[in-house]
Order: structure tokens, then C-alpha cells, then sequence
């Protein structure tokens, strides 16, 4: 696999750079070079924010930002209408995003009609699941599905670890829950 | 060996921390340096460490405890940035003058006015003055890497002199990348039991330290200040060596990438140096000699070995993340365009300075610069010695 440049669209709060990082220790623990990094500013709630993921099989260099992303995942639906998310996009770039659409309503929105957008209402899931809206770890599963970045093997067992820190059992089976239903649900054309 | 983790630059400096065990550890958290001293005051509170932490009310009082906790004879260390380092200044030269083998990592942040809370070099510049050894590094691994080697450096007889351990913020300090980490063991091996001199709680055997010392003997206590720095060269050596056998990493005064044979070379510190490195392979592929000589030990500043390396170049562009306002060059510019002033027929040089204040140094411009010195080496003409990129006009 040649460079993966991964931005993740989110606001303050909803768990942006936390997937960003679950995403790099997934990757790595299939043996991939792995970098995440926020992109720092004035950090406010509900403020609009970007993630990176840098994913390589050989050893990553480059300390730049991201600027043209060959996946970008949007954590938000009320961002598609705040920022441009298809900025710097790759020509072949794949989109995996948040929202009660379906993958057509948002390739016309957004003028993706080349691009492979993917979508999944994973605040809904977030809710039915976690019961509290935040999308960011049934986002990781729709990401999984989506690119095969990752696996769902390997995404399921880090929530477990990671989470398992911190969290009950009762939070950690609810976000593995998540996971799998937007990996399941997650449609793309 | 040890095992590999995908961490922040903090975290992998607070591990390094941990593992090295430091007893007394003082300071002040500031921005991007806070996360090192959060997570490792946490060790301090679970008693994984056997540090006394001193929380501090300023950077100059940080400074200040190291100077009496190293004095009396403890292993001790530090964190900090920018305006936190800028606020040590006086301590820090006191630090270098009683010759205490003090440890401070500094995540580099650029300095006030405008405020600004992002990357570049201008906090630790400002100290190369002070006396203290100063190691840069590319990435955490690095930092990492660095931050265990400038113990031994530090605490070696004939130079026992402070080492800052230098590495980018947010660029590396809030980044997450895949390194590897020593066992706790193996660190504490390395490192060794400290050896402090003339202590001031070996009641026994008095000393006094920090005594006044007028046109008698100042001068000859900074000549054996340069001299320990001299000196620090052939440690830093033996001690990258003796890491690498540890680590499979080893270290020298900078790293040489694609420099044999090139004609046209980049010379940058820190976490640019990777985005060059990809840059010099594309600019191979398209059949031009490019390299990159990334300096590691800016004090003591190795330039006759700078002048080996660079000796066979056409034309050399050395890039500044500070500038020394008004002068000819930012602070590695006129080092390093003299240590190349005895060399035959040496390569034209020019000077850029970037990236202040975090702004994002990317792959188009690395080639800029490598497309101005290919045109420097066939044209031998020069537009602007010292020249601001990365900017708006």
C-alpha cells in the first residue's frame, strides 16, 4: 500500500482526534508506519476542527500538513454545509460521512459525482448504542468498511483495550456495538 | 528490546522520563510542553518513579531548584518551552557556570510578540549562547533516543555541562508516529548510577558553589566552560555509538542523506528534515544530486566535520526556523558558511528562513529551494543571500 493521508472533519468535543489516534494504533499493530495529528488552534466545544492520519508501509518522512487526503471522514453533517470538505481532495479520493443521506443526495451536494462517497447515520447509532451523540467510534467501523484500511478484527480489539482503561464494561459493549452496526450499515456508491 | 508504540512526542519524552528516574525533577508546565510534565507527574503520584517533583511557581524557579537539587548532588531534569525558557535565561547560565549536569527538554515554541503557541526554533537559539549542549531531533524516536544520551553526556567528569534535548512542537510533541521504546532495564544500564561532584549534602566534605570570582579567576573558569564544551565532542560520539549497539539507533553530530555525491544540498534541523528526505529522493529519481545534511549537536557546533561533509557540494542552502534579526543569516547560517570559509573552492551558500511560528514547511517548498540551488550551481549567481519563504509577500 502506497501513502494513506486520512483528514477526519469534526467539531470540539466529538471525539475527532481521539479516532484519528485509534486509527493509527490499529494500523500499526498490522505492522503499518502510522502518524495522527490535530491541527491546533483555539480548541473550543462545537467548534470546527481537522484530524490527520498519515498510513504507509514504509517508514513516514514527510512533517507537513495534509493537504491533499485520499480519505476524508466527516464526523459532523452540519459541517458539509460550514467548511469545504472536498477541499485538496485526490482525484480518487473516498469520502465517508456522517448523515441521514443516502451516498447519491450527497454526491450531488457536494459535486462528488467521480468520487466514492460512503454514508452512514452514525449519530443514530451513536445514540441507540452509546446513548449519548458522539459519532466518532462507529465512524472508525464505517472507515473500515469503507477504505480496508483497517480490519474490524483489529478496530474491535483496540476499542476493547483502549477503552478498557478507562470505561465500564457496559460503555466498552456499547462502543464495540457501535462499531459493528456502522460497519454493517455503511453504503457507498 | 523494546517494544513499539504509536505516541505522542510528549508522551515518548515522559517514558524517557520514567525510565531514567531522575531524583528531582522541577517544573512549570507551558505549551506544548505540558503534556511531558502532566503525564510524568502522574508517575511521580502512582510511584513509579522515585522522583521528588517540585511543583514550581515560574520557570525561573524551576531553574532554580534544578541548580540546588544538582548541586546537592541529585540527577535532574526539566521540561519547557518558549517563554518558559526565555523566563530560565539567567538560571541558565548559572546552570552551565557551576557546571551542573542538568537535563532539560525543550518542546520548541516560538517566542512573544504576537503571541503564538506553534512551532520554531527562536527559544532555544536564544540560548546557544549559555553554554549548554544542544541536541536536535527529527522525530519522537529521536527525541526519545536523544533525551536518554544527553544523561551520559551530561554527567561525563571532563565535560559535565547542561544538555537541552530539542524537539518541535506540535510538529513532533503533539503528533502521533510508531517508535520504539527501550526496556525500563536497559535505560537504567545505559545511564548508570549517577555520580555527583563535590555535592553540597556531603557534609563531610564541604565545597562552595557559586562563590564570587572577579578579574582573578572568571576568565579562566569560562576558558575550561569551552573547554568541557571541546571536550563534549568525542562524548557525544562515544555515547551515539554505544547507543546504537543498545538500540540499532546510532548517533553522530548530524545525519548525512544522499551527501556523498551531491552537488546541491539542503542543511535543516528538526522535524523539516523528513519532508527534505523525501524530497532528495525525488529530485535522485529525476537524475539531480540532491542531499541533506540535518545537524543533531548544534552547541558544541562540530564545524570542521560540517566542512568535510559539505566540502564537495556546489551549492548549499541552509535553512533557519529563527532569525537573528539583522543579521546576515539566521543563527546556523553564518556558522556554517564559516566553517565551510577554508575549504577549496567551496559551494555558494544561501540562507532561508521558515517555518516561524509553525507555519507549515511542505513538499513544494523543498523543491523550491532545491530548484534555486540547481540554478545557483549553473549559473554560479545568487539573487538573495538571506531570504524569508514560507511567507506571504
Amino acid at each position: 500500500m502506497a501513502l494513506t493521508e486520512v483528514r477526519w472533519h469534526g467539531r470540539g468535543g466529538q471525539g475527532a482526534v481521539t479516532a484519528a489516534k485509534v486509527l493509527a494504533e490499529v494500523a500499526m499493530k498490522t505492522g503499518k508506519n502510522v502518524q495522527a495529528f490535530p491541527e491546533y488552534g483555539p480548541e473550543r466545544t462545537g467548534a470546527p476542527l481537522r484530524a490527520y492520519n498519515r498510513i504507509s508501509d514504509s517508514v513516514l518522512r514527510l512533517h507537513s500538513g495534509v493537504t491533499n487526503p485520499s480519505v476524508i471522514v466527516v464526523i459532523d453533517p452540519s459541517l458539509l454545509e460550514a467548511v469545504d470538505v472536498t477541499e485538496g481532495a485526490t482525484q480518487d479520493a473516498v469520502f465517508v460521512i456522517n448523515t441521514n443521506h443516502c451516498p447519491a443526495d450527497i454526491k450531488k451536494m457536494l459535486k462528488l459525482e467521480k468520487h466514492k462517497v460512503f454514508t452512514v447515520n452514525a449519530s443514530q447509532i451513536a445514540l441507540d448504542t452509546i446513548g449519548r451523540p458522539i459519532p466518532n467510534t462507529p465512524m472508525l467501523g464505517a472507515l473500515a468498511k469503507a477504505t480496508g484500511i483497517i480490519t474490524l478484527e483489529g478496530l474491535l480489539d483496540d476499542v476493547k483495550k483502549s477503552f478498557g482503561k478507562k470505561f465500564s464494561e457496559q460503555m466498552i459493549n456499547s462502543n464495540l456495538e457501535a462499531v459493528k452496526r456502522a460497519y454493517q450499515e455503511v453504503s457507498g456508491e | 528490546m523494546g517494544k513499539t508504540m504509536a505516541i505522542t512526542g510528549n508522551i515518548a519524552i515522559a517514558i524517557a522520563m520514567k525510565q531514567i528516574n531522575p531524583d528531582v525533577v522541577a517544573a512549570y508546565p507551558i505549551t506544548p510542553s505540558t503534556e511531558i510534565v502532566q503525564q510524568f507527574s502522574s508517575y511521580v503520584a502512582d510511584g513509579a518513579v522515585d522522583t521528588e517533583y517540585i511543583a514550581v511557581e515560574s520557570e525561573h524557579s524551576a531553574m532554580s531548584a534544578c541548580i540546588g537539587a544538582s548541586a546537592g548532588g541529585g540527577r535532574v531534569m526539566t521540561a519547557t518551552s518558549s517563554q518558559g525558557l526565555a523566563f530560565m535565561w539567567e538560571m541558565l547560565y548559572i546552570a552551565a557556570g557551576y557546571r551542573l549536569p542538568i537535563v532539560l527538554v525543550c518542546v520548541n515554541r516560538a517566542l512573544s510578540a504576537p503571541i503564538n503557541i506553534h512551532c520554531d526554533h527562536s527559544d532555544s537559539m536564544g540560548a546557544r549562547d549559555a553554554s549548554w549542549i544542544q541536541l536536535y531531533a527529527e522525530n519522537a524516536q529521536e527525541a526519545y533516543d536523544n533525551t536518554i544520551q544527553a544523561f551520559r553526556i551530561a554527567e561525563e567528569m571532563d565535560v559535565r555541562l547542561p544538555v537541552m534535548s530539542c524537539l518541535d512542537g506540535f510538529i513532533i510533541s503533539h503528533s502521533i508516529e510508531n517508535m520504539t521504546i527501550l526496556e525500563d532495564e536497559e535505560v537504567r544500564r545505559f545511564i548508570g548510577d549517577y555520580k555527583p561532584l563535590n555535592p553540597l549534602l556531603d557534609l563531610e566534605n564541604p565545597a562552595t558553589v557559586g562563590a564570587i570570582d572577579l578579574q582573578d579567576y572568571y576568565m579562566e573558569h569560562k576558558r575550561q566552560q569551552h573547554e568541557a564544551m571541546l571536550n563534549a565532542k568525542k562524548v557525544i560520539l562515544s555515547v551515539g555509538k554505544e547507543y546504537g549497539k543498545l538500540s540499532g539507533r546510532s548517533y553522530g553530530f548530524f545525519e548525512e542523506y544522499r551527501l556523498d555525491d551531491a552537488d546541491v544540498a539542503i542543511v535543516v534541523m528538526s522535524s523539516a528534515a523528513g519532508t527534505v528526505k523525501d524530497i532528495v529522493d525525488e529530485y535522485r529519481s529525476k537524475g539531480i544530486k540532491a542531499g541533506l545534511l540535518k545537524p543533531r549537536v548544534f552547541r558544541p557546533f562540530p564545524a570542521e566535520e560540517i566542512a568535510d561533509a559539505l566540502k564537495n557540494t556546489k551549492a548549499v542552502a541552509v535553512l533557519d526556523r529563527a532569525d537573528s534579526f539583522g543579521a546576515s543569516g539566521g543563527p546556523l547560517f553564518p556558522e556554517f558558511r564559516s566553517a565551510l570559509y577554508d575549504v577549496p573552492n567551496p559551494p555558494k551558500m544561501i540562507n532561508k528562513i521558515f517555518g516561524l511560528g509553525g507555519r507549515d514547511f511542505g513538499p513544494d517548498d523543498v523543491r523550491g529551494v532545491f530548484d534555486e540551488l540547481v540554478a545557483i550551481k549553473d549559473t554560479g549567481k545568487i539573487k538573495s543571500l538571506k531570504e524569508y519563504i514560507t511567507v506571504r509577500e
